[in-house]
């Protein structure tokens, strides 16, 4: 009697409930359809997915009817209701809504279509929780066709080899070479551990892949454990992210279910290998490889001394491999298409694509893969959407904080790790946090250098110390008490942090400040000299006050938090310095430009 | 969703809480001789009683053989851990790379003066306990905060503080 209710041609509505999602209301939205969906029976198909990667238009909603797809963005309980009235039951799309879609122009095509999906292939396509979903999506055939075609463990490390996959945590070690060495060393007992410790601020891209696809985590797992005769293995998982553990877990039981982990792995005789999630704690530091280990073990994650590495004397000082989650993300889709066809994208020496975690003054904030050797004004202007409310670019923030700031003028900089690398910041894991003209550099520099202050497992006098004196500097700068020699003392010091640094924490520590110093010199000048911050963000070097255009129409008094600001009705309003805890909340509020930072 | 570390202070109080060590029982029994499991142990514990009591660092000591020191260490060297208990709400504030240049300090500030409150401590009515944390990976709602299971994104310290007084009137 309705219109599509022939299964055949049954409408599927899908909701993104990855932790974007769900902080952005998508619960709701699910809930709201479940109840539709009761009442409305065999009129439509409700299933779930997780990070479509377009967090900036979160919830989202993706329907598919007989024509083709269409993606609906920023949906709430009102949009849904008249979705379903119009499209689903009129068969009718809502234009207006639509971000995305092969049937209409949605508003974000550019966003969606300028990308190559490798690691997140699946993400956002099919339902993480269900096995059957990756099966369907050529999962675990890649590990069938291993065992099946009996393609020995060498010719396994010579195709990774041969893709040119470099470790996506941010070092960018090759990959098969890694693997080589860790296959080289004989034991009985040998390990695989996936690093997903991600502990960048503004970086959330293994969640993205874990919450989303966590099969194609374990498979590159179990080929790996496959090509180095690993026993036994491990997912280093902040417990921070409860979603990507649940999920995790839920896989792993579903893939010994289904017999790719366990005893006899597809009937390989021998080929024994299983996992667990092991939770962290919380230590920015576990993410180099020796201290995540020796958390692993139960210990305080404090890095050890390589040689020897962990090829060689790893967990319990048995051989193992170490790789991050997109890596291992890029595994499967490796073998199943081949080593030439991932090399096909990138650059000479950095091969296939990166996933990017966009965020900050830009734009579409969201999650991109794009293949390496484009530039960075490609990736922030073309799918990035460029800046918000129009303001200027300024730099862009890479590799967190082991990484720099790369300024606008450096923009053409083609993504690659050698040609990032030589602009002083790092690849890192791939967060990329745009700031415009109102971000002040110093301001940057001193909130990533507290970060690894903080951070610093205090093993080496000089990470531990040395940060901490960098700091006090950059605190004093930024309060309008620097003196001339300062830029001197921190260069000095971050020229010995690196040098006397154990693990990659340290050794990477000052680079924030070094960039910054590098390309914004500039404006370290003028906190020094001048006693100014020229993006009036440093809050002891500006005052806010209310000018003549004010009209007392009291706005700005309701919204201060701490009630400094009086003045009678249509009078001209006064700040009390005093009280004033420089928020901004007045100044982000008056609608007459009354309100100067000075 | 890191905690954010504070500035290095010395865990000189630790209140001696009446709690019941007893509930501990399964979890030792469970981890008993596993290796490498005084992290999952002491996640249990504080998952437990919300925070590590002085009590269960001397009662898994003796479980499991090794000193109160070493599980000390362990439990002052990963952020997660806490050695005293916390408020019925805790606000954790996000103060990532992208919170922080969109004012996540402003939302700090204006919390700690509403709750007065220092950030990382307790109000004395023990209804919120303030902290920092270093990223709560919904980048693109920044500023963000999260109370309980619930994230409230595009904040400002006004939008922060009606948050904060909506659960306070709610649960009086």
């Amino acid at each position: 009697m309705k219109e599509g209710t022939d299964i055949m041609n049954k409408i599927k509505v899908v909701v993104g409930l990855g932790s974007c999602g769900v902080a952005a209301g998508a619960n709701k939205v699910y809930h709201r359809l479940l109840e539709i969906s009761s009442e409305n029976k065999d009129l439509f198909e409700l299933g779930k997915t997780s990070c479509i990667g377009m967090c900036y238009r979160e919830p989202l909603v993706e329907i598919t009817d007989s024509k083709g797809t269409y993606l609906y963005g920023d949906v709430d309980i009102k949009r849904i209701d008249e979705i379903f009235e119009k499209h689903i039951k009129g068969s009718k799309p809502v234009e207006n809504y639509i971000v995305h879609s092969d049937v209409v122009k949605g508003d974000e095509q550019d966003f969606v279509d300028n990308q190559i999906k490798i690691v997140l292939r699946n993400c956002g396509m099919m339902d993480p929780e269900s096995i059957e979903d990756y099966e369907a999506r050529d999962g675990y055939k890649s590990i069938k066709k291993i065992l099946q075609e009996g393609i020995t463990e060498d010719d396994v490390i010579k195709t990774v080899l041969d893709s040119g996959l470099r470790g996506r945590g941010g070092g960018g070690f090759p990959t098969g070479m890694k693997w080589k060495f860790a296959r080289g060393y004989k034991s009985d007992e040998k390990y695989v551990i996936c690093n997903a410790d991600e502990g960048d601020p503004g970086a959330f891209m293994d969640r993205s892949v874990l919450e989303g696809d966590p099969h194609s985590v374990i498979e590159g797992m179990i080929i790996a454990a496959y090509a180095i005769n690993a026993t036994g293995g491990v997912i280093y998982c902040r417990a921070e992210y409860p979603l990507a553990v649940k999920r995790l877990n839920l896989a792993l039981q579903q893939a010994r279910d289904k017999g790719y982990l366990g005893k006899n792995i597809l009937g390989k005789q021998g080929f024994n290998f299983d996992l667990y999630v092991k939770e962290g704690a919380g230590a920015f530091v576990c993410g180099e490889e020796t201290a995540l280990i020796a958390s692993v073990e139960g210990k305080r994650g404090m890095p050890k001394k390589r040689p020897p590495f962990p090829a060689e004397a790893g967990l319990w000082a048995k051989p193992t491999n170490i790789n991050n989650v997109e890596t291992y993300a890029n595994i499967p889709w490796i073998i199943f298409h081949g080593a030439a066809e991932y090399a096909k994208y990138g650059t000479e020496k950095s091969k296939g694509t990166k996933v990017f975690a966009l965020a900050g003054k830009i734009r579409n904030s969201g999650l991109v893969e794009v293949p390496m050797g484009i530039t960075l004004n490609d990736v922030i202007f073309k799918l990035g959407g460029g800046i918000k409310e129009g303001k200027k670019f300024k730099a862009v923030q890479m590799g967190g904080p082991s990484g720099g700031c790369i300024p606008a003028e450096l923009g053409g900089t083609i993504i690659d790790y050698d040609s990032v690398n030589a602009t002083g910041a790092i690849m890192g894991s791939g967060g990329m946090v745009v700031m415009d003209e109102t971000t002040c550099m110093v301001d940057v520099a001193k909130f990533f250098l507290n970060f690894t202050q903080k951070e610093s497992c205090g093993k080496c006098t000089f990470c531990r110390i040395g940060t901490k004196r960098m700091l006090e500097i950059l605190n004093r700068i930024s309060e309008g008490k620097g003196e001339e020699e300062d830029i001197e003392n921190l260069q000095e010091l971050a020229a010995q942090i690196k040098d006397s640094s154990l693990c990659g924490l340290g050794q990477t520590a000052p680079n924030p400040v070094l960039t910054t110093l590098k390309y914004f010199r500039n404006e370290y000048e003028a906190h020094i000299k001048d006693k100014k911050c020229p993006a009036k963000a440093c809050k002891e070097l500006i005052i806010y006050e209310i000018n003549d255009k004010c009209i007392g129409c009291g706005a700005c008094a309701r919204v201060c938090p701490t009630k400094a600001i009086t003045g009678e009705k249509k009078q001209k309003h006064l700040i009390d310095q005093a009280k004033c805890i420089k928020c901004g909340a007045c100044f982000d509020t008056c609608k007459f430009s009354s309100i100067d930072k000075n | 969703m890191r905690i954010q570390r504070k500035n290095p202070t010395r865990h000189t109080y630790m209140p001696d809480e009446q709690v019941d060590l007893s509930l501990l029982d399964g979890l030792l029994k469970k981890y008993a001789g596993k290796k490498g499991s005084m992290i999952p142990l002491l996640q249990g514990t504080q998952e437990l009683y919300r925070y590590i009591p002085k009590g269960a660092i001397k009662k898994i000591s003796e479980a499991s053989g090794l000193s109160e020191s070493d599980i000390f260490g362990v439990v002052t060297f990963y952020s997660q851990f806490r050695l005293n208990p916390v408020g019925k709400h805790i606000i954790k504030v996000c103060h990532g790379t992208a919170c922080h240049v969109q004012n996540a300090n402003g939302i700090t500030t204006a919390l700690m003066n509403e709750l007065q409150v220092e950030d990382g401590k307790t109000t004395t009515d023990r209804l919120f306990t303030l902290e920092s944390v270093a990223c709560l990976g919904c980048c693109s709602l920044a500023p963000v905060m999260m109370i309980g299971e619930e994230t409230y994104g595009k904040l400002t310290g006004e939008k922060a503080v009606k948050i904060v007084r909506d659960i306070r009137n709610n649960k009086k």
